[in-house]
């Protein structure tokens, strides 16, 4: 049957569903990162967009501009993947507000990037937690792993992932805010058998 | 200064000298130029997947490098191209991650590369360059006047090969 799914299929009819699942999800995020800062930290209601390829990174704020991208692959019940993005800048702040020191010049240092993917780490985990106690459903991340580009190239992994299935992205945007604004993006790529194992999870079988 | 066309995403456009052509922030995707240095029109195809007969949703064709290739030189050739004289430049198909666990994605950036490689033998186009592979993105501007292709890489001095 999985076969069968259209993602505009899944998307149109579940949007509200994904929605909601982005908002709950972001929404641990977001106190799991507070609980590591030992800061408060406030959270503005995820957008959640469907995108066409070549607008994505237009609205993202820049082909171009520098972000960290985390990479997860999950499994268990759900299998697929799940990416976080941050601003260079956004990530740079965090880093330095949970190490305690100011951010280096330029680029990131080997200390920050391994706080970065430990940040990237609690943020997914808390995300993909949220997610597995709504729909019961067992969902196990693997390492992350990082790299910083241009938002592009970063964002051509999760893009090529759905371009096997079809010619949008689903985004969700979270802006995290302690003192300043960080925007923060959740792109979710469950496999496609995946979207109808959660939906009928939650009451909405396919 | 000439003005540049913008490719998007699983996207391409053509353009007639002096223009250039340009696609942002490649990474596993990968940029495939081509142009007749006679005539200098060219153009710039931005591909996301290797191969279209492997995925059944096909039909934007601008997205896999085989079926781009073929609408790229058709629309190179209605620009005014000629076929014996066309020549390529590829870059790109980058491994972002050092896991890409699906199968379709597995070493996704490097089977692009050979897709477009292959297509372009097949009709007979040779491949003057390229910059391929390792873990970083790429921006690219293609100029077909003198078939100049520039790229720029966070942290990198802008090459032009």
């Amino acid at each position: 049957m999985a076969e069968n799914i259209s993602f505009e299929r899944v998307t149109t009819e579940y949007y509200d569903v994904l929605k909601e699942l982005g908002n709950i999800g972001a929404g641990n995020a977001t106190t799991a990162l507070a609980q590591m800062l030992q800061t408060k930290v406030d959270m503005k209601v995820p957008q959640v967009r469907l995108l066409d390829f070549k607008d994505v990174g237009v609205v993202m704020g820049g082909e171009e501009q520098l972000v960290v991208g985390i990479y997860l692959a999950v499994e268990g019940d759900i299998t697929g993947s799940i990416m976080f993005i941050l601003e260079q800048n956004a990530g740079k702040s965090l880093v330095s507000k949970l190490m305690g020191m100011p951010p280096s010049e330029s680029g990131f240092s080997e200390i920050e990037i391994s706080a970065m993917k430990e940040i990237g780490n609690i943020i997914t985990g808390a995300y993909l937690n949220s997610l597995a106690q709504m729909t019961n459903l067992k969902m196990i991340p693997s390492v992350p792993d990082l790299n910083i580009d241009m938002l592009n190239a970063i964002l051509s992994v999760p893009a090529i992932e759905f371009g096997i299935i079809g010619d949008q992205i689903l985004l969700i945007q979270t802006v995290f805010t302690d003192d300043v604004d960080l925007n923060g993006y959740f792109i979710l790529m469950p496999d496609l058998d995946s979207y109808s194992k959660m939906l009928g999870a939650l009451g909405m079988p396919i | 200064m000439a003005n540049i066309v913008k490719v998007g995403m699983a996207d391409l456009n053509v353009c007639k000298s002096p223009e250039g052509i340009t696609t942002l922030g490649l990474g596993s995707c990968v940029g495939i130029c081509i142009r007749d240095p006679v005539a200098k029109v060219g153009g710039l195809a931005h591909a996301m997947l290797p191969d279209s007969r492997q995925i059944e949703n096909n039909s934007n064709r601008a997205k896999f490098a085989d079926t781009g290739i073929e609408d790229l030189v058709k629309k190179i050739l209605a620009m005014g191209g000629r076929k014996g004289r066309l020549e390529a430049k590829i870059a790109g198909g980058a491994q972002m991650f050092a896991f890409q666990n699906k199968s379709d994605m597995v070493r996704v950036g490097e089977r692009n590369v050979e897709a477009s490689k292959r297509k372009l033998r097949e009709l007979g186009i040779p491949l003057k360059a390229q910059d391929t592979g390792l873990n970083y993105g790429r921006t690219i501007v293609f100029y077909p006047e003198t078939g100049d292709l520039v790229i720029r890489s966070a942290g990198k001095p802008e090459k032009t090969i």
